[in-house]
């Protein structure tokens, strides 16, 4: 495993935020296609073809339909 | 000047009078691919008759660019000088989005090598410079306007029914090759299934006569204003003649695109004034397809009849040439007794493979120039607004990723301190050799090539390098000596840093015998 999938982001709330408030006020075609300018960015970024296939798959595997991700126990919330 | 089409002399074949002897090779095709191989089957001493059923050059330029490792072959064959020589060399190739250069390659930034990168040259030229030599080859016998109507196909050889002006005729052939075409008869007659993809895209092909001072360089547009939310390509020709690619669309209607009223004026607006005579005119929709094996018994495939690739990138009669390369050494060892037939079985193997990597890069070309409406579209839009502002960015733009010959997986005898663009399976690179060429050298014989290292004693045809920069570079990287076996179609067998006669002769006759 190629990989990185445990927490390595710091200030993971803040980048989250920052990327939705680059697509605010998009449309979904200008949206779609900010998204697909910022995966070829960070694939270069990344530079690992084997990781980068990993990261697709994850995310592939996460998309499809069936039943979801167990849910959380309450007193997490 | 429009080129003149010669007729080629049609003769009355013995076959229509009295049974001939069967023939030991029969090509069918006597384009590019078919001549080329009956000129390395005559230079390796092996009788060959071509039938076609035309008696013309081709028709329009077609096949344009020819790359170094098609000089290289045509250059063994006799023709290459000349297709150099009227050629107009290139290397450069520049891709512009909207009016823009997003990006820019340089195909052989290094000297010492006797051809080019690139060549463009009207297949017309090719074939003519092909038809002569094979003409004055008396091992060659060439038939225009001989037809192959019909096929069966035996155990040990191929009957043909052949029709001519004068009417039919039977030959029968220990072997035949089909080399006629992108939709060879030879393959519907056996019924043979041709696999692939069709791309839903049509594209206006055109040659026209102008005289223009653009430089020698492949130029290619994406989203040009002269061609709005299509692409187009501008390629240099010899004679003032000028290759225009121009993309319309699936909706386009193939006969009215192709009519001078609406031709013009999309080639007054690319090339700014109306100065220029059409020359050829075609609308094109491409396919990647191959046929599964390319040896069939004894009938054998060579060129766009074993394969076809949508033609950005120059591999179609690219891959056809290196085909007829593959196949000629390996067949004329069969009909002169030195091989088994089962040799032929690495023709298809090495065949397939390559035609594997053509059919992947001229898909990936043609995704990246006429997109699937959706995330196909989505991601290519992205590499073309990123390449205008990010590095990373540019080598993605995608017109055409340009033939090179691939690397055969050999698995064969080699040494991890050469340097790795002379590996087994590799083309053995050109270097300067004295007032020559090391491929001159070479010739069309297996060689043991010695590089600062005493040859030990074999059977082989041994050449002995001067060493010079070039051969260093491109031969011994950080060793001070070498010793390649190269196939007589110059891709390299085997190497070593030192080896012994056994090891040599070991690797030499594996070329011969197949693995059971």
């Amino acid at each position: 495993m190629t990989l990185i999938t445990r927490p390595n982001l710091p200030d993971a709330d803040g980048f989250l935020a920052e990327l939705q408030a680059a697509h605010r006020g998009l449309a979904e075609a200008e949206s779609a296609a900010l998204n697909a300018r910022l995966v070829l960015i960070l694939a270069n970024h990344v530079g690992s073809r084997a990781a980068l296939s990993e990261a697709l798959a994850l995310a592939v595997r996460t998309g499809a339909r069936g039943p979801s991700a167990p849910s959380r126990s309450p007193e997490d919330t | 000047m429009p080129y003149v089409h010669r007729r080629f002399p049609y003769r009355s074949p013995p076959g229509l009078t009295a049974p001939e002897p069967r023939h030991p090779v029969v090509i069918v095709g006597a384009g590019p691919v078919g001549l080329a191989l009956a000129l390395d089957l005559a230079r390796r001493g092996q009788r060959v008759t071509v039938l076609d059923d035309n008696d013309v050059v081709s028709v329009g330029s077609r096949a344009i660019c020819w790359s170094k490792r098609s000089l290289e072959i045509l250059d063994r064959l006799g023709v290459g000088e000349r297709c150099l020589a009227k050629g107009v060399t290139w290397k450069v190739g520049r891709t512009f989005h909207r009016d823009t250069q997003v990006f820019e390659f340089d195909l052989l930034p290094e000297a010492g090598h006797k051809m080019p990168a690139f060549v463009n040259l009207q297949q017309y030229y090719v074939e003519e410079y092909l038809a002569e030599a094979a003409l004055a080859s008396p091992l060659i016998e060439l038939r225009f306007r001989n037809r192959v109507e019909g096929l069966a196909v035996g155990e040990d050889h191929v009957r043909l029914g052949v029709g001519t002006p004068e009417g039919p005729y039977a030959i029968e052939a220990d072997w035949l090759v089909a080399c006629d075409g992108a939709r060879s008869p030879v393959r519907r007659m056996l019924g043979l299934e041709f696999a692939g993809e069709l791309f839903e895209e049509r594209f206006l092909i055109a040659d026209i006569e102008m005289k223009a001072d653009f430089p020698a360089e492949r130029r290619f547009w994406f989203e040009p204003t002269f061609h709005p939310g299509q692409s187009a390509l501008l390629h240099k020709q010899p004679d003032d003649i000028w290759r225009i690619d121009l993309q319309l669309g699936w909706d386009a209607d193939p006969e009215a695109e192709k009519r001078p009223e609406r031709v013009i004026p999309r080639i007054e607006r690319m090339v700014g004034h109306r100065d220029f005579r059409l020359d050829w005119v075609s609308v094109y929709t491409f396919q990647c397809r191959r046929l599964a094996r390319f040896v069939h018994g004894r009938v054998i495939f060579a060129g766009d009849s074993a394969h076809v690739v949508s033609p950005f990138g120059a591999r179609g009669g690219n891959g056809g040439l290196e085909d007829a390369a593959g196949l000629g050494w390996r067949l004329a060892a069969v009909l002169s007794g030195r091989a088994e037939a089962a040799i032929l079985a690495a023709y298809d193997r090495e065949r397939t493979f390559a035609a594997d990597e053509n059919i992947l890069n001229s898909s990936r070309a043609t995704r990246f120039i006429s997109p699937a409406p959706g995330a196909e579209r989505l991601f290519r839009d992205a590499v073309l607004a990123l390449a205008a502002e990010a590095d990373f960015a540019r080598p993605m733009v995608n017109s055409g990723r340009l033939s090179r010959p691939c690397v055969y997986p050999l698995g064969a005898p080699d040494d991890p301190r050469l340097p790795p663009a002379a590996r087994p399976g590799a083309v053995a690179p050109d270097a300067p050799q004295g007032n020559g060429w090391l491929t001159e050298a070479l010739g069309m014989e297996a060689t043991l090539l010695a590089i600062g290292a005493e040859p030990p004693a074999t059977g082989l045809r041994t050449l002995r390098a001067e060493i010079n920069a070039a051969v260093a570079d491109r031969y011994l990287g950080q060793s001070d000596r070498a010793l390649y076996l190269v196939r007589p179609d110059q891709v390299i067998a085997a190497r070593w840093v030192a080896a012994g006669a056994a090891e040599v002769e070991a690797a030499a006759q594996a070329l011969w015998r197949e693995p059971a």
